[in-house]
């Protein structure tokens, strides 16, 4: 039998139902691929008991002859952001160290009673704030890609899963899971996809329940899934989405059948390439490969059309004043008073242990967030910083809204550069949110978006192309996306170092 | 009424006074949780995830208390708007498990109203004052700490956290502690009729922040100092002297009033500065990016206006015009909601059981209900017991008298036997003899008897002596053991006495 | 607008983060390199525009006045709302005492 964790959701899935193999083979396979990978340092938690209980239970149903669950047979790995019951959830901080949660969130809820199967909890940047997995208080992720020097001999630098899902996207991609959640912020998905040669979707803001996932920033906060290709990651968001009545944000609508309803034929779409996305400091060979996606979108059916958003460059910088804004305000529950880790210095009251605890407890990338976020809220700078980004955010929304009466889906680079190495950009937080200049219009406005991987660098580092749809439409942002796929047979994967 | 003066060496004072009174909505669960509101629960029972601000907990609003808030809008003639919205008030506290109050402050639910206010509760009917209301916002009450416990710790309790609030601003329109109290006592009179607070300060569901300043009259409006939480109208009137009295001396005493939170100490009857409320002035409001808008359509508009009661002051006037009762009546009756229900179900039954309309018998009803009935209860003490007190057997008694079958001090006595046994009023006028007699055959007979027995006095009556007339009236009564019914020993010896 | 280090200070103390002089010192920079480099969204002309109010165009959805409707969101679960606290006693969470 080939290696189980060579396979992905779609095949997991399909080769339990028929019977090829036993999801407990798949789930003891990926166990131990998980076990093996500690350099990599994607899994903090391991859970192979959830994973083995959720296998036996499918293999059960099979041998009864009912009917299998979607995810019947499928072990994922979750992302350290959600609560899962009974199982630590720190957000990668150390001020939840120990934090235990007693309730399950919504979409891990759905996913488990969809089938799927826990192998463990992933690491990410500390409360999601990062765009390389450098903020965990638990060690940075390494991501499974190397990079190859002009002789094309890899080098020995750990390079950046993305972040701030770089242990989803380092797990998905060095085949240790063949799906795993994803919290998209800023990027958060579609980055690190990008960064690792997998592919992740964010759906539309209130698709997936916020319930139970720790609040980064609650209007820009959405859960998406991360796999190896479009269809599983259709397959996936299925059993993820969903209205709940929980999440005062959520979409009160059905989930379709996006699996069922995939196409990569693109006949009468119309595809737009805003203008406003060349910017200075975009590689040369991320440009060429925005045109070959182009070109395979052409070669699908579609039209393509070059289309504006005037006001794209604000996005980023109203991203930063929204964002830390709502994050001050979310992150101020961690006090030591009823979880996580308590700083009692000698002689403190409760003001300085909040002080204390907030002190040891959060790391500097998640300080640094929220004294701007404290900043921008301030008495006599409210107006100036933050109702300013909210009317520009409702600006860049309006841009959307134009743009839609000229085609259906948005193609632009997923992100400005290829992975870099770990510590390489860490000296300047500047440089480090451009990271995320292609992802964070989408977010700000709440649209589905996703990244595929198109090819790789001269370095041979994966590179990304996004597509960005309107609110509601994530079937046509996969159908683009599987157009893509299609067309870039994207083969590559890493070589095992580890 | 004299206006209210602080003496102060430097000449009068005028005080100014506002309040915010934070009132507790009626409802089962709370604002965001479906934890029970119920006053009296085991420490941190009804409490949810959600009320405890576990990571990841979201809130949804519930729809009674909108409803409420908006209906008792709808009560002080206020603006309602249709659209709202949620802000976060964000401060450290250890009663504040998010660390931020959601409240509204840029968009309440409720605007510009005013409340009629009588300014002596002696004397009802006397003329009032119009107190203007600024503003209602529904909010989240706090936690509740406990100092006493345990000589190094507070102890925490969240069973209020969570629970729902109305905070009914006022404009700074009183000028005395009477003022303030009178004010009070009619916002509680209305939040009761309509039902959407109980007004019960001594459980806390009803509390007043009371915003105090000076100025010589006449002059610009001074710093005011808010001090919170003052939970009876005895203490509201004590802060007001004592805030009054020390603004006074300090200013006098060449200081300057600090715009400040302050606490009421009641034991002591002073204020003294809040030392926990340090950065009270940065609360860093910003919309609660986990609630969307409240938007109110009409259907909802409209049933809660259907489902508003007649209001003190529309029932005071129609218990004038209508019914015919005197101002001071009309006044006391309609002043609490379960005095005016208990007088128009004694109305009801009364109109019936004497077959006359409410308008010809309200007066008696009404001095029933004021002063008959309470006199009897009171005597009667332990003794009473209430359940017989329905108001069919109160009208029963009335009817008697309507009748003259009983007289006033004999349905007293009906009313007592009633109240001690639960018997049936027109038994126990029958088999306790507690009849009047109208047989005018045999009064004619008694006074030919007193009148011929009394030739003398007779004589001296028709000789202009008038005051006899009470004699005859007495001896009368007297040989009939009590039982005539006045009215009739009055006309018949009138005829007999030429 | 640019921040010092008494505002930086300040926000520390609002933010409820022990910061020492370093770290302080440290941050004034970056938060100035930050915040002036957010500041180009004041070139942005806004004349007419509302602020967002939310990402997806709805109102809020409200729910029922039920006790417990839901288990998830309801009371009566003690056990698990005391289940990670670092000190609870007698029911209660205990904290440092609290002078008001
Ligand atoms: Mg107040
Ligand atoms: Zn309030």
């Amino acid at each position: 039998m080939s290696d189980l964790t060579d396979l992905g959701i779609k095949q997991i899935r399909d080769g339990v139902r028929s019977g090829e193999f036993s999801a407990r083979e798949v789930a003891e396979a990926h166990i131990d691929k998980v076990a093996a990978a500690k350099p990599l340092n994607a899994f903090l938690i391991e859970t192979p008991d959830h994973a083995l209980a959720a296998a036996d239970s499918a293999d059960k149903a099979k041998a009864a002859g009912d009917d299998l669950a979607p995810l019947a047979g499928v072990p994922i790995g979750m992302k350290d952001l959600f609560c899962t019951k009974g199982v630590m959830a720190r957000s990668c901080s150390q001020i939840l160290e120990g934090f235990t949660p007693q309730y399950e969130s919504t979409v891990s809820g759905k996913l488990f009673a969809a089938g799927a199967g826990m192998l463990g909890k992933l690491n990410m940047d500390q409360f999601a704030m990062g765009s390389s997995n450098e903020t965990s208080a638990y060690g940075n992720v390494v991501s499974p890609w190397r990079r190859s020097d002009a002789n094309g001999n890899k080098a020995n630098t750990d390079m950046s899963p993305g972040g701030s899902s770089g242990g989803s996207s380092s797990a998905v991609s060095a085949r240790l899971c063949p799906g795993a959640t994803g919290t998209d912020t800023g990027g958060s998905i579609r980055q690190p996809a990008a960064f690792t040669g997998i592919s992740g979707i964010k759906p539309t803001y209130g698709r997936c329940s916020r319930w139970g996932i720790i609040a980064f920033s609650s209007s820009l906060d959405q859960a998406g899934s991360m796999a190896r290709d479009v269809t599983d990651c259709a397959i996936m968001l299925e059993a993820m989405a969903g209205y709940d009545p929980k999440d005062a944000t959520s979409l009160d609508a059905q989930v379709p059948n996006w699996e069922a309803a995939l196409s990569g034929d693109l006949k009468g779409k119309r595809v737009g390439i805003p203008k406003e996305y060349r910017i200075d400091g975009t590689s040369e060979e991320i440009n060429a490969l925005w045109d070959q996606g182009a070109q395979w979108l052409r070669d699908a059916g579609a039209e393509v059309v070059e289309v504006s958003l005037p006001h794209t460059q604000y996005a980023l910088p109203a991203y930063y004043i929204i964002a830390p804004a709502e994050a001050s305000s979310n992150l101020a529950r961690y006090d030591g008073v009823r979880y996580g880790a308590r700083e009692l210095p000698e002689g403190a009251g409760l003001q300085d242990m909040y002080a204390a605890t907030r002190a040891a407890g959060f790391g500097d990338e998640v300080k640094r967030r929220i004294m701007i976020g404290t900043y921008v809220l301030s008495a006599g700078f409210y107006d100036a910083y933050y109702t300013q980004a909210q009317k520009v955010r409702a600006l860049i929304a309006r841009d959307f809204e134009r743009v839609w009466e000229h085609c259906d889906v948005i193609l632009t680079p997923t992100a400005p550069s290829a992975s870099f190495g770990l510590g390489e950009k860490t000296d300047d937080p500047l440089s480090m949110y451009l990271n995320d200049v292609f992802a964070v219009p989408a977010s700000l406005a709440g649209l589905p978006a996703m990244s595929v991987p198109g090819g790789l660098s001269s370095e041979g580092l994966p590179l990304g192309l996004q597509i960005v749809g309107k609110a509601m439409d994530e079937q046509g942002v996969l159908n683009a996306g599987l157009a893509i796929e299609q067309r870039a047979s994207f083969t590559a994967r890493p070589a095992q170092w580890w | 009424m004299s206006e209210y003066r602080i003496q102060g060496a430097t000449g009068e004072w005028e005080v100014i006074i506002g309040l915010e009174v934070h009132a507790q909505i009626t409802t089962q669960s709370k604002l965001f949780s479906g934890a029970a509101t119920e006053f009296g629960a085991e420490p941190n029972t009804q409490v949810s995830l959600v009320d405890a601000a576990m990571p990841g907990m979201l809130p949804v609003p519930n729809r009674e208390c909108i409803r409420q808030a908006v209906r008792t809008g709808m009560a002080i003639n206020a603006e309602i708007h249709k659209w709202s919205r949620f802000d976060r008030k964000n401060y450290f506290y250890a009663d504040l498990p998010q660390g931020y109050q959601i409240s509204q402050l840029y968009h309440p639910i409720v605007g510009e109203g005013q409340i009629e206010v009588s300014l002596d509760e002696k004397k009802p009917d006397a003329p009032g004052k119009t107190i203007g209301i600024e503003r209602i916002h529904v909010e989240q009450d706090a936690g509740k700490l406990m100092h006493d416990q345990h000589p190094t710790m507070s102890y925490v309790d969240l069973n209020r956290s969570g629970v729902a609030l109305m905070e009914i601003v006022s404009r700074p329109d009183m000028r005395s502690p009477l003022e303030a109290a009178a004010y009070v006592r009619k916002l509680r009179s209305i939040l009761r009729y309509v039902g959407s607070c109980d007004g019960n300060m001594e459980q806390g569901s009803m509390r007043a922040d009371v915003n105090v300043s000076v100025r010589k009259p006449g002059e610009e409006l001074g710093t005011r100092t808010e001090t919170k939480n003052v939970n009876s109208m005895r203490f509201i009137a004590q802060v007001i002297e004592y805030e009054a009295q020390r603004q006074v001396d300090v200013i006098e005493g060449g200081g300057a009033i600090v715009q400040e939170t302050r606490l009421f100490d009641p034991d002591k009857g002073e204020t003294r500065s809040m030392r926990s409320k340090e950065d009270a002035h940065d609360y860093r409001y910003f919309p609660d990016p986990d609630l969307l808008p409240v938007e109110l359509d009409e259907a909802f508009l409209e049933e809660c206006r259907q489902s508003l009661p007649e209001l003190p002051d529309a029932k005071r006037a129609r218990y004038e015009g209508e019914l015919g009762l005197t101002a001071y009546n009309a006044a006391v009756l309609t002043a609490e909601v379960d005095t005016a229900q208990r007088f128009e179900a004694l109305l009801v039954s009364t109109a019936t059981a004497i077959g006359k309309p409410e308008a010809k018998i309200a007066t008696q009803a009404a001095n029933w209900i004021l002063s008959v009935a309470p006199g009897v209860i009171k005597s009667l003490g332990d003794d009473a017991n209430l359940e017989h007190n329905s108001p069919a057997a109160n009208a029963a008694i009335l009817a008697m008298v309507d009748k003259g079958s009983v007289s006033g001090s004999q349905a007293k006595q009906v009313y007592e036997i009633l109240l001690k046994t639960g018997r049936e009023p027109s038994e126990i006028a029958e088999t306790e003899g507690l009849q009047q007699t109208s047989d005018t055959g045999a009064i004619e007979a008694v006074i030919a008897d007193i009148l011929a027995k009394n030739e003398d006095k007779v004589a001296q009556y028709k000789g202009g002596k008038d005051k006899l007339f009470g004699f005859f009236v007495g001896q009368t009564m007297k040989a009939m053991q009590g039982k005539a019914n006045p009215q009739i020993v009055n006309e018949l010896l009138k005829k007999a006495l030429g | 607008m640019s921040v010092d280090k008494e505002q930086v200070r300040k926000i520390a103390g609002l933010a409820r983060i022990a910061m020492s002089d370093d770290e302080i010192d440290a941050l004034v920079p970056e938060l100035n390199n930050i915040l002036g480099w957010v500041e180009q969204l004041g070139e942005v002309d806004v004349t007419g525009i509302a602020p967002m109010a939310s990402v997806i165009p709805s109102k809020t959805l409200l729910r029922e006045d039920v006790i417990n409707a839901d288990p998830q969101t309801g009371g009566n679960v003690r056990d698990k709302v005391l289940a990670n606290a670092p000190v609870a006693e007698h029911g209660f969470f205990a904290v440092p005492k609290v002078i008001e």
